[in-house]
């Protein structure tokens, strides 16, 4: 079933009397990888195919393979056309949403945890210990487990319904803190100690060295917590009843419930698949184009 | 902390008031109250409420619908966690073994990490649709008269294929960089020691392998517990009704839905012990990945 993985080199020189057997492997092995590949490509084009689809084929057959001419249409109604109870949502505001919980979920988590790590790590501070702990304790629990007195807490605080409210919260945790924290330890102490002979304060330390310094391992964060922002489904879900701060990932819970009513209507099946796919465009895109930082900020950062 | 930090005290206590404040509101705060709360019996008119000590505990764990829950939430665990790790370990071994094409696959094979939960679960929905989803034709097929949203049987099949299918990615990514990491001497050594493909995977790379197996382990019983949580909601389309349910999802039915406020807190509380250990057992693993890499 599985094998050993070698260089290419080591493997011919080897064995070169069974060359036949190994070029059958390679078969095998391209085989799996493109079932795989296939398993994991395929759901997300036969949806993008049936967007070609008018509704009432979608209603009909389901999802369908080939291509009509309805696509542009539906994609447009996807992102122009308003929709929801209140007839206020468009797409284009949802994209706004969520590209808004995405950025300032990356950036303030990254702002905030970058400052809390170099406070830990490059002051005498008898008190750093303890603030690390009180910091490092809150990976423990996920949102989920404490939703409710968070929401409680955010609604005392009037904060539903606003920006403010969706994103904050969502920053209470020790990810990022955590991870630059590790990666501030690994800096040379040399670097420091050179600043201080140079009379280099503290906030210019940071600024010119550890800044330039972190800049691989903050794009590997920021890509990171800006999928996991975007991606955020349950707290949205609480913080916005408002449509209008509705974000893409949100706006699905929406589409299922519009799309189980079974009324008089034909449900707008191509306006909904196109949502799903608008939904899913922007993080898949930043996660292969910036594949190696994602990577790296994943396998790095443990989380 | 360095040694030859700096000694300013004002700007390292500026630096990490806005992490402290945030977390002191929006955790310490709502844990507490989640943990207070859990020894109070609510009035479901919102008048004040009772202290009832450990009763909501003991109810919860007399209660023959939360067994249930528990009991599905374990079973699902498993088999996600199970198949997501499996057929991510093919896919890996099997990415790091070709020269050809190796960064096509790699990509193909990690992207659907960008998705959602529950847009995963809406694809879902469209493949398992009672009259026409293909998967469910596949099943009807074989004789297996498939319901989703209906049958207990059917629900839980489709929220494990969706959530393996959207957790292969993660562990595929960890065990390719695991892979990676063997160093060659090691590979040629076991080549010259041992012709087997197979038996060089069993005796020489699972054992490098296995650090980063156990960390994932922790890393997908998490995610099954908690981050399925849309995956669940858009399969069931927000009805439980008879549908099986995980642990996560039931604190919310109870607390936001069922207005059981005492009970709700009770189940976060259990859920809060049960990250608890996770973590300090993950922790050492972590510790022991150093060691060994």
């Amino acid at each position: 079933m599985a094998d050993l993985t070698q260089s290419s080199t080591l493997q011919t020189s080897v064995s070169t009397p069974l060359r036949p057997r190994i070029k059958l492997r390679h078969v095998v092995d391209h085989a799996i990888l493109i079932a795989g590949a296939f398993l994991m490509l395929f759901p997300v084009v036969l949806v993008l195919m049936t967007t070609s689809f008018e509704d009432a084929d979608i209603v009909k057959h389901g999802l369908q393979l080939g291509f009509e001419g309805k696509m542009l249409e539906n994609f447009e109604a996807a992102m122009f056309e308003a929709s929801g109870f209140t007839k206020t949502i468009t797409g284009t505001r949802m994209l706004m949403n969520s590209m808004i919980l995405g950025l300032g979920f990356a950036i303030g988590k990254i702002v905030i945890s970058m400052m809390a790590a170099y406070a830990i790590v490059y002051f005498r501070l008898r008190f750093a210990t303890l603030a690390f702990w009180i910091i490092f304790t809150t990976l423990l629990l996920p949102l989920e487990v404490r939703i409710l007195p968070s929401y409680e807490a955010i609604q005392s605080l009037g904060l539903a319904n606003t920006y403010t409210g969706l994103i904050v919260p969502l920053i209470a945790s020790a990810t990022g803190t955590f991870f630059f924290r590790q990666f501030f330890r690994s800096i040379p102490e040399e670097l420091v100690e050179a600043a201080r002979i140079d009379g280099a304060g503290p906030v210019k330390f940071f600024i010119d060295i550890i800044i330039p310094l972190s800049r691989t391992m903050i794009a590997a964060i920021f890509i990171i917590m800006f999928v996991y922002g975007w991606n955020q489904y349950l707290w949205p879900t609480l913080i916005t009843t408002d449509e209008g701060m509705f974000t893409l990932v949100r706006g699905i819970k929406q589409i299922v419930q519009v799309l189980s009513q079974t009324g008089a209507m034909i449900p707008e099946y191509g306006k909904a698949l196109a949502l799903s796919l608008i939904a899913m465009i922007p993080p898949v895109l930043i996660v292969i184009f910036f594949q190696s930082w994602f990577v790296k900020g994943l396998t790095e950062s443990d989380k | 902390m360095k040694r030859a930090g700096f000694t300013t005290v004002w700007l390292p206590v500026a630096l990490l008031l806005p992490q402290l404040l945030i977390i002191a509101i929006f955790f310490y705060w709502p844990a507490a109250w989640a943990v207070q709360s859990s020894f109070y019996l609510q009035d479901p008119f919102g008048f004040g409420s009772t202290f009832v000590g450990f009763e909501n505990y003991t109810d919860l764990l007399q209660n023959v619908e939360y067994a249930k829950v528990a009991r599905f939430t374990v079973i699902y665990t498993v088999l996600v966690t199970f198949f997501s790790l499996a057929l991510a370990l093919l896919l890996a071994v099997k990415a790091d073994a070709v020269i050809r094409g190796a960064k096509t696959y790699r990509t193909l094979l990690m992207w659907v990490y960008a998705i959602a939960p529950p847009v995963a679960g809406f694809l879902g929905l469209m493949f398992f649709d009672q009259r026409n989803g293909p998967l469910t034709e596949m099943f009807q097929f074989f004789g297996w008269d498939f319901r989703l949203g209906a049958d207990f049987n059917s629900t839980a099949t489709a929220m494990v294929i969706v959530a393996v299918w959207k957790q292969i990615p993660v562990n595929f990514i960890f065990f390719l960089s695991g892979l990676q990491s063997i160093p060659k001497s090691v590979r040629e050594a076991a080549l010259i020691d041992n012709r087997s493909a197979t038996g060089r995977f069993w005796d020489v790379t699972f054992p490098l392998l296995a650090p980063t197996a156990f960390f994932l382990l922790i890393i997908n019983i998490t995610y099954s517990l908690f981050d399925t949580f849309g995956i669940v909601d858009t399969l069931v389309r927000s009805e439980p009704g008879n549908n099986p349910v995980t642990l996560v999802y039931k604190v919310f039915v109870d607390g936001f839905r069922g207005n059981d406020l005492g009970g709700s807190s009770a189940q976060s509380v259990i859920l809060m012990i049960l990250v608890l250990v996770l973590t300090i057992f993950q922790f050492r693993l972590i510790e022991r990945r150093i060691h060994y890499t």
